[in-house]
C-alpha cells in the first residue's frame, strides 16, 4: 500500500503535475511540504501517547511515544535537508533566517534531538517513561509557542500557498500535493509500526532470556 | 488553598535560608554575570550598535539562569532531601512552586546588579526592557525549575539541563530582544506574558510525574 501510494506520488509528480513559474524546483514543494506536515504529525501522535501514559497509564503508550518520536526527527531532518535544497535553488543559499518554517524546524529539531539525550541517560524504567512523557508534552506546546515567536521576529518571505482563502493551487496540483502527503503519511506509519515491532521484540527476547537465566 | 499558601511559604524559605548559609550559589550568578558582560565587551568590536549590546544582554541572562538552576536541585540530590519532601503531606507541586520562587529570587537579585552594571558598560536602558527580564524571568524559572528536576535524575545531571533548557528559551529571548530593540514593545511583552501563563501551568501540572514513579 505504501509502495503503490509513494510510486503514485512520484509518477504524478513528474508527469501530472504542471511546471510552474518556479520551474523544476517547484516539484520539491511535493517532498517538503507533506515531509513537513509528516513530522508534526509524528510529534503530535507522540504527545498523544505521552498524555496517554501520564493519564491513563496506558501500558507500551511510553514506547510507542519514542517510536512515534524518533519517526518525527528522521521526517523532521528530511525537512531541514529539503527546506534548504529549495532554499539553495530558490534564493541562491543553503539557509535562510527568514523561512519561518525552516527556523521552526531547526528549534524542534534541537528540542527533540534533547528528548533523545535525556532518554538514553537515564535508567529504564517507570520513571524514565515519566520523564520523557512531560517533556514530550512541553515539545507539542513548545510548537505554536515558537510558531508565534519565529513569525514575531521575522519578516515573511515564505511562499504562502495556504492561505485563509483556500489553496491556491491548480486542482492537479493539489490532487497531487494530497497524494503525495498520503504516501508520505502511510510510510510513516509503515516505519512506526516496523521499529515498534522490532522494539517489542526486542522486549520480549530480554524477558525470555531473564526468566531463562 | 492557604495551606497550599503556607506549604509554599515553608518550602521557599528553606531554600532560602540554605543558601544564606551556605552562600553557594547567588554569589556565583553574581560572579557570572559581570564576567559575561566583560567578556561581551570584547566580543564586540568597536562602532558595533547598541542594538547588538542588547542582543547579549540577553544571552548573559539566560545562562545566569543556567548557573542558578544547575545548582537548584543539588540539596536535594546529593543529601537525598527529595525523599523526606514526597514524604512530606503536601502537594508535589508546592515544591516546584516554592522552588521557582527561590530560583526567580536569585535570578532577581542577580539582575539587580547586572542591569546597572549593563547600562554602566554599555549603554543605556529603558522601562520596556526592565519590564521584558521581570516577564522572562518568570518563563524562565517556571520551565527552568522543572527541567532542573528532570536532570537531576538523570546521569548527565549538569551537561543535559542546558541541552533540555534552551530550545525552550528561545521564545523567551526571541521575546524579550524584540520588546529591548523595538519602538512599541507591546506585542513582545504580551508574548512573553502568554510564554509565562502557558509554560508556568503546564510546568504546574506536570511536577508531580517528574519526581514519582
Amino acid at each position: 500500500m505504501t509502495t503503490v501510494l509513494l510510486g503514485g506520488a512520484v509518477a504524478l509528480i513528474f508527469f501530472y503535475a504542471p511546471v510552474d513559474q518556479d520551474g523544476l524546483n517547484q516539484k520539491i514543494f511535493y517532498f517538503h511540504v507533506p515531509i513537513a506536515l509528516t513530522s508534526y504529525a509524528c510529534f503530535g501522535w507522540g504527545a498523544l501517547k505521552a498524555f496517554q501514559h501520564l493519564w491513563k497509564r496506558t501500558p507500551g503508550a511510553d514506547l510507542e511515544s519514542y517510536v512515534a518520536i524518533h519517526q518525527g526527527v528522521i521526517f523532521g531532518a528530511m525537512t531541514l535537508v529539503t527546506g534548504s535544497i529549495w532554499a539553495k535553488v530558490r534564493w541562491g543559499v543553503w539557509w535562510v533566517w527568514g523561512d519561518e518554517q525552516l527556523v521552526l524546524f531547526l528549534v524542534l529539531f534541537l528540542f527533540y534531538c534533547a528528548y533523545f539525550m535525556l532518554r538514553f541517560s537515564v535508567d529504564p524504567g517507570p520513571q524514565r517513561a515519566n520523564l520523557c512523557a512531560v517533556y514530550a508534552l512541553f515539545g507539542v506546546v513548545l510548537i505554536p509557542i515558537s510558531f508565534l515567536a519565529i513569525r514575531l521576529a521575522n519578516s515573511y518571505i515564505h511562499p504562502t500557498v495556504f492561505t485563509s482563502n483556500g489553496p491556491q493551487m491548480a486542482t492537479s496540483q493539489l490532487a497531487t500535493f494530497c497524494v503525495a502527503w498520503a504516501a508520505m503519511l502511510s510510510l510513516a506509519y509503515f516505519l512506526y509500526r516496523f521499529e515498534l515491532a522490532g522494539k517489542r521484540l526486542d522486549a520480549d527476547l530480554k524477558e525470555l532470556r531473564e526468566l531463562l537465566a | 488553598m492557604r495551606r497550599y499558601a503556607a506549604d509554599v511559604a515553608v518550602l521557599a524559605r528553606k531554600d532560602l535560608m540554605l543558601e544564606l548559609r551556605a552562600r553557594d550559589t547567588l554569589p556565583a550568578m553574581l560572579l557570572f554575570v559581570i564576567s559575561a558582560l566583560v567578556v561581551f565587551h570584547f566580543a564586540l568590536p568597536s562602532h558595533s550598535s547598541d542594538l547588538a549590546a542588547k542582543g547579549l544582554l540577553w544571552v548573559a541572562i539566560v545562562f545566569t539562569a543556567l548557573v542558578g538552576l544547575t545548582r537548584a536541585f543539588v540539596a536535594e540530590r546529593e543529601q537525598r532531601l527529595i525523599d523526606g519532601l514526597l514524604l512530606a503531606p503536601c502537594d508535589r507541586s508546592a515544591i516546584w512552586l516554592a522552588k521557582a520562587i527561590s530560583v526567580l529570587a536569585f535570578l532577581g537579585a542577580a539582575e539587580v546588579v547586572a542591569l546597572p552594571a549593563y547600562a554602566a558598560f554599555f549603554s543605556g536602558i529603558g522601562w520596556s526592557t526592565v519590564a521584558a527580564v521581570a516577564l522572562a524571568d518568570i518563563g524562565i524559572v517556571a520551565v527552568g525549575t522543572l527541567l532542573a528536576a528532570v536532570a537531576a535524575v538523570s546521569r548527565t545531571r549538569e551537561l543535559i539541563l542546558p541541552l533540555l533548557f534552551l530550545p525552550l528559551a528561545i521564545p523567551v529571548v526571541i521575546g524579550g530582544v524584540g520588546a529591548s530593540v523595538v519602538g512599541s514593545p507591546g506585542r513582545y511583552l504580551g508574548f512573553l506574558c502568554l510564554y509565562d501563563a502557558v509554560f508556568a501551568i503546564i510546568s504546574w501540572a506536570s511536577f508531580e510525574y517528574v519526581v514519582t514513579e
